[in-house]
């Protein structure tokens, strides 16, 4: 197992140096001179060389590079062009938030897409079938940010259970946990569906059924455990979908995270931190998804982890 | 006098002049209700976004400083917006840049991600490790945040947003391309043709493309809808079309400061964007049903 988690890790490194190249070449990209776009329209060709000096787009590009990599390692992010305060801090401040918020939406799309998904696979072609397969077809069309904007003028407005946004305690992750995990959900209770009428198909559930066993236990112990292992993946490989969403639903919300601080940082050019943000969401997806790959081989030891 | 195998000959030809699959598909897809709705529903839209122009009952970008933020009524369907300008007309007018928008987009990307694809998955080698290691890469960034990082670099325009959303498009055509094309070439009339000396262009264009075309239609009909709300939610972050464009996205994210007092504002262009998404996911599903071999088998 070990071995297997440090060659899959060996193998992220080079498309983590190629991410970083892409991030580092960012402020290349822009069409332009981004010396003269950071420092503005009306800034004079000495404050320009001066933006150029302090980016350090005045070395060669190679060096630009080390350097940038260096400081990578070292954890120094660069310095904020609209607030002056050094990105790993801003960070510090709006990570933990964004990080509870996906894992929030994680669980609960999880917890109630086994459950639909399961509900509508035992009952097929009935009526909680039907409106499983809908909410889920739903959930899935359903722009992120008007759901968010429908259950703030519901919740917040009308019934006044949550608050509108920002974050002041638990009670801010409910609704944009809601908005972010209801794509999610719909995916999982529609894998959960199929998965489950395949797995209650197959012969050793007819087995456990002709042991008399409880069909309580048939579902839950055995199709159910089964399931579970594509279930996993696709949850797994829907995470990316929460970090991209999150930018999205935290600016409906004005939660104050990573995706809130990119989004600001391209209003305001602030090219370090969008350039560092991007690498941090990058890493995260990679890193994930590692972890979707460990835990699916963990939870179906037929597949041999060194072949 | 006719003899029996004449008899028999004609009737096999007759069977074989009567196939035909696109009646077969027809006859599969009609089956498939929620499917045949939702395509009616595009199909309407579609003609709606060609004729929007002529058929609306008002100019979109004209202001009405004497209907502020009317509710829904006989005279403007779906109310006014805070200049008091028709949103149904504006909805109606909209349809042409979002269907536009996620059109060219996903067509774009199917363009490339296909030719990246059968490259990659007939020629192996060098050449498929370089263009799956880049789509590996691609596949690091989040959809959205891909599509995001691509308009923070060109800055905000409609144009941009299709690029973005080309982009994020490419690789995943790619990679289910590639999946088909290195199935189809382990077949043997794909052997017959290249022992005859069929080029490479040939024998990838009428053998191998042809075998990619039913997974083809279901992903780019699914992608479609992924487009719709990429592009919106793009408009609705203020990266794609410009304010005063009714694009859905951007009247939504405009609307949303009235949403305590008129919430038709929000509620409207949501309700495009949900349909219209909703309408191609269900076309992909009954398409996966009729044309997904796995399935149809079951």
């Amino acid at each position: 197992m070990w071995k297997y988690i440090a060659r899959r890790t060996v193998e992220m490194i080079p498309i983590l140096i190629v991410i970083s190249i892409l991030t580092f070449l960012f402020i290349h990209f822009i069409p332009g001179d981004p010396a003269r776009l950071v420092a503005g329209k009306d800034a004079t060709l000495e404050d320009v060389e001066n933006v150029r000096h302090e980016l350090g787009l005045d070395k060669p590009i190679l060096k630009q590079y080390m350097d940038y990599m260096k400081n990578l390692v070292t954890g120094e992010l660069g310095t904020s062009l609209t607030t002056g305060l050094p990105v790993i801090d801003m960070f510090k401040t709006r990570f933990m938030p964004s990080l509870h918020l996906t894992f929030l939406s994680m669980f609960w799309a999880t917890l109630m897409g086994l459950v639909i998904g399961v509900f509508s696979a035992i009952n097929k072609n009935k009526w909680p079938d039907y409106f499983g397969m809908v909410t889920a077809v739903s959930g899935i069309s359903i722009p992120g940010f008007w759901l968010g904007l429908l259950l703030i003028q519901l919740f917040s407005v009308q019934l006044g259970l949550f608050p509108t946004g920002g974050l002041d305690g638990f009670s801010s992750y409910i609704l944009p946990s809601l908005t972010l995990g209801a794509g999610i959900m719909s995916m999982i209770a529609r894998f959960t569906r199929s998965s489950m009428l395949e797995t209650l198909q197959a012969d050793f559930i007819r087995t456990g059924r002709a042991k008399g066993l409880k069909e309580h236990s048939v579902i839950v112990t055995h199709a159910l455990r089964n399931s579970l292992i594509s279930v996993v993946t696709v949850a797994g490989l829907q995470f990316g979908f929460l970090l991209g969403g999150s930018v999205v639903v935290e600016t409906v919300f004005s939660f104050p995270g990573m995706g809130r601080l990119l989004i600001d940082s391209i209003a305001f050019r602030d090219y370090p931190v969008i350039q560092s943000a991007l690498l941090l969401f990058a890493f995260e997806f990679i890193l994930v998804n590692l972890i979707v790959d460990v835990l699916y081989t963990v939870l179906n030891p037929k597949i041999q982890l060194n072949s | 006098m006719t003899s029996p195998t004449t008899v028999q000959n004609s009737q096999v030809q007759n069977t074989q002049r009567k196939y035909s699959p696109l009646k077969e598909f027809w006859k599969s897809f009609k089956k498939q209700k929620a499917a045949l709705v939702a395509s009616i529903f595009i199909g309407l839209l579609i003609v709606i976004a060609i004729i929007g122009p002529y058929i609306a009952p008002y100019d979109p970008f004209e202001p009405n400083y004497n209907a502020l933020l009317e509710g829904p009524s006989a005279s403007h369907l779906a109310g006014t917006d805070e200049y008091g300008r028709d949103i149904f007309s504006r909805l109606i007018v909209g349809a042409k840049i979002s269907l536009m928008v996620s059109f060219s987009a996903v067509f774009l990307g199917l363009i490339l991600g296909t030719i990246l694809g059968l490259i990659s998955g007939y020629f192996g080698g060098w050449v498929d490790k370089i263009i799956m290691r880049s789509c590996d890469v691609l596949f690091s960034f989040p959809d959205l945040l891909l599509a995001i990082a691509i308009v923070a670099l060109l800055g905000p325009g409609i144009n941009n947003v299709i690029i973005a959303v080309m982009i994020f498009s490419v690789p995943s055509f790619a990679r289910l391309v590639r999946g088909a094309t290195l199935n189809a070439k382990e077949n043997v009339y794909v052997e017959a043709a290249q022992s005859m000396g069929a080029s490479h262009v040939r024998v990838l264009w009428k053998h191998i493309f042809p075998e990619t075309i039913s997974e083809l239609i279901i992903f780019v009909t699914m992608r479609i809808g992924t487009a719709i709300l990429a592009a919106s939610g793009l408009s609705f972050l203020g990266l794609g079309a410009s304010p005063e464009m009714p694009e859905w996205g951007v009247m939504l994210s405009s609307g949303r400061d009235y949403l305590g007092t008129s919430s038709h504002v929000v509620i409207m262009p949501g309700i495009a964007i949900f349909l219209t998404v909703l309408a191609f996911n269900l076309i992909g599903d009954g398409l996966r049903d009729v044309l997904d071999p796995k399935i149809k088998n079951n």
